[in-house]
């Protein structure tokens, strides 16, 4: 059998979907003091590099571009049987979107170097872009399989299930591949004890700077990023009413439905 | 693989301290909690006594998260509308290794695990361990979903239901009549009106113990101790009890937060908190066995509590416990190994500590505890017998014992019995 393939997974730290509030006055989402996780679909990445090192074996390793709060991110992932962690932290890259941070992951891969397969989640929850796994393909100037659910290394190639609007896919792609996983296409292992362990006795995390990676800081950061972002709208939820009916069941049921069509909730 | 020489497993008061003896010891110690931190899981009543911190820290008050000392105990006996008090004040509780402090667990775990980490534990968190790992048929480790890490020695102090016990085969599967329910609710109060509301000063605290309405004249008891800007009101109750009578502790909770003696303590706060927490009740007869080939309880997980109806023994308890299970430890590593006769040295160790010999002297206490006269009959009946005398309504003011003997009669409990309970009692006590 061919040796397992070297996977990079790219993951992202995200605000917790259900702890975030909009700030009434600017419209924008409040990140201080949220707590953050692992981007949930790039969890679902990790399980699935990690079960392509457990059935063909290989190495899997780990990848964020974020402030050094993302490290969390990067020893979650450690923690889950990752076996090295790579973090590019840089102030100038902040305010990046979708295309700087494309372009800088992919210097960062083509650092790393001997890779395979690299792994995203479908989406961020924080921006729901899915831009950035087609974006690194783009630069890597390699094949692509989007919204994965299942994943086969054939050793030379990698076949991969994609998820369309009737349906699914099979391809078969030459390597190196990215590949987006699915977003709940799989069930994601928990951190282990052992894992936990060999983060904390350390050594596992690299971490770079723009400099250090090659990284023209004349592509990257709020100025080379195209995407303005002109206006973010609240939905804002009509308040509930509360009416009781009461009397005789069919006489109340009538009133509750005239009621219902005088608000135009249904139609008569 | 990964391998330590010990694995603690839970850091609660007994575990920290077992990681934080092996550890000063030289012994390589991994202390695993399930909780994302230590003492986010915890739950007790609110109030520790010192006397093991003394012996472990001598300087432990120096960054240790105490809220207050306890100055003075108060013991109320609730009718359904009414209280009989008994106070007692001494400053000089506050002071010295009899010392006793009110606490969050949120904090004080959270500081007694980081000393283990700072005397060289290696501290985990976020994974439940549930079974050991055998080899030969002997302990050498924990297993967590199919993760094995090795150990040559493991402590259990995982808790009153200590599923790490469980699975090694020193403890049988819980039962009701080994368990009360505690519940706790956090009450926020301005500190300012909490001191004087409760005469205190800044450093002083007050704890009180009540009896029979209190738990909805079921076996157990309420309890409520002062933190700098918050109580710990809450009620311990048989959970046989709660079962057989089909009652819900929320309920006898709110009756007894709305009782006129608790209602005026507690006017105008907050809950900001409500936790509930299993009470292991029988103490030395719900794991006669506390060490095995490589394997130690510690703590609740030993059934190490101690409840005698006018105090309520736990977190000491664990330290001292946890403590003396590290000791047993390390002597066992100078003798050549951690098999079951080097590890009985634990026992004797837990007497030293005076763990198991406060136990034993009140072997009796949870059985005199069954009796359901003290939690219904005579709370009510010292009401009764305070309200006859303190009325004066123009009818006629009569002797003490004139009304002793007629409210003794019309609950109907004869002379005989009330002076065997009370010998029970003394002899339990």
């Amino acid at each position: 059998m061919a040796p397992g393939p070297r996977s990079i997974v790219c993951i992202k730290q995200v605000p917790k979907a259900q702890e975030l509030q909009v700030d009434p006055v600017t419209n924008t989402l409040k990140r201080v003091g949220v707590p953050s996780e692992i981007n949930p679909p790039d969890r679902n990445a990790l399980e699935m590099a990690l079960q392509v090192k457990d059935q063909f074996g290989g190495e899997v390793f780990v990848l964020t571009m974020g402030p050094p709060v993302f490290t969390s991110a990067l020893e979650e992932a450690l923690a889950m049987g990752c076996d090295r962690a790579f973090l590019l932290t840089d102030r100038i890259l902040g305010g990046s979107d979708t295309v700087p941070t494309a372009h800088s992951l992919s210097e960062t891969i083509h650092k790393i170097g001997g890779y395979q397969l690299i792994f995203c989640g479908e989406e961020t929850t924080d921006a729901s872009t899915g831009h950035v796994g087609p974006g690194i393909a783009g630069h890597l100037d390699c094949a692509q399989i989007t919204y994965c659910s299942e994943v086969q290394f054939l050793g030379n190639r990698v076949r991969g299930k994609r998820s369309v609007e009737d349906g699914f896919e099979t391809w078969e792609c030459p390597l190196p591949c990215v590949i987006t996983a699915n977003f709940l296409s799989n069930r994601p292992r928990p951190p282990s004890l052992s894992g936990k362990i060999r983060v904390k006795r350390g050594g596992l995390i690299t971490t770079w700077s723009c400099a250090d990676v090659g990284i023209d800081p004349g592509k990257v950061g709020i100025r080379n990023s195209p995407t303005i972002v002109a206006k973010v709208d609240t939905v804002v939820l009509p308040d509930r009413k509360a009416k009781i009916f009461r009397g005789e069941p069919k006489a109340a049921v009538t009133a509750l439905l005239d009621a219902m069509a005088a608000d135009g909730v249904l139609s008569r | 693989m990964e391998k330590f020489e010990a694995i603690v497993v839970g850091a609660g008061p007994a575990g920290s301290a077992a990681a934080y003896g092996l550890a000063k010891a030289g012994v390589k110690t991994l202390l695993v909690e399930r909780g994302k931190a230590p003492g986010q899981k915890a739950m007790f009543g609110g109030r520790i006594y010192s006397f093991p911190l003394h012996a472990m820290i001598p300087d432990f008050a120096k960054d240790c998260p105490i809220e207050r000392y306890v100055t003075r105990e108060n013991m109320a006996f609730l009718s359904d509308d009414t209280a009989l008090s008994v106070t007692f004040d001494a400053p000089k509780l506050g002071t010295g290794a009899a010392a006793s402090f009110t606490a969050y667990r949120a904090k004080f775990d959270a500081w007694l695990a980081k000393k283990a980490e700072e005397a060289g534990a290696m501290l985990i968190t976020g994974i439940r361990v549930d079974k050991v790992h055998r080899q030969g048929g002997k302990v050498a480790g924990v297993a967590t979903n199919g993760d094995v890490v090795l150990a040559d020695v493991v402590i259990a102090a995982d808790g009153a239901l200590s599923q790490l016990a469980r699975s090694a085969g020193l403890r049988g599967d819980p039962s009701p009549e080994e368990y009360s329910v505690g519940v706790k609710e956090t009450v926020e109060l301005p500190q300012k009106v909490l001191e004087e509301r409760f005469n205190l000063d800044e450093k002083e605290g007050a704890a009180y113990v009540f009896a029979g309405a209190a738990s909805a004249s079921l076996r157990g008891g309420g309890f409520l101790y002062t933190n700098k800007a918050t109580l710990s009101l809450g009620l311990v109750v048989s959970s046989e009890d709660l079962a057989v009578t089909r009652t819900e502790i929320g309920t006898v909770m709110d009756r007894f937060r709305r009782h006129p003696a608790i209602a005026r303590l507690t006017k105008g706060g907050k809950v900001l908190e409500w936790s509930a927490h299993l009470v292991p009740e029988l103490g030395r007869a719900m794991s006669p066995r506390t060490y095995d080939d490589g394997f130690l309880l510690a703590g609740d997980a030993a059934g190490f509590l101690l409840n005698v109806g006018y105090t309520f023994r736990g977190v000491d308890l664990a330290i001292a416990s946890g403590m003396a299970a590290a000791e047993a430890i390390t002597r066992a590593r100078t003798a050549g190994g951690y098999s079951a006769g080097n590890l009985a040295v634990y026992e004797r160790l837990l007497k030293e500590r005076q763990v198991t010999t406060d136990l034993e002297t009140f072997a009796q206490a949870p059985f005199y505890l069954k009796n359901p006269r003290l939690f219904s009959v005579y709370p009510k009946l010292l009401n009764e017998i305070a309200e006859k005398v303190y009325t004066i309504d123009g009818t006629g003011q009569r002797k003490l014992s004139e009304v002793a003997r007629a409210e003794a009669k019309a609950a109907k409990v004869s002379p005989v019995r009330m002076l065997l309970d009370l010998l029970g009692g003394a002899r339990a006590m």
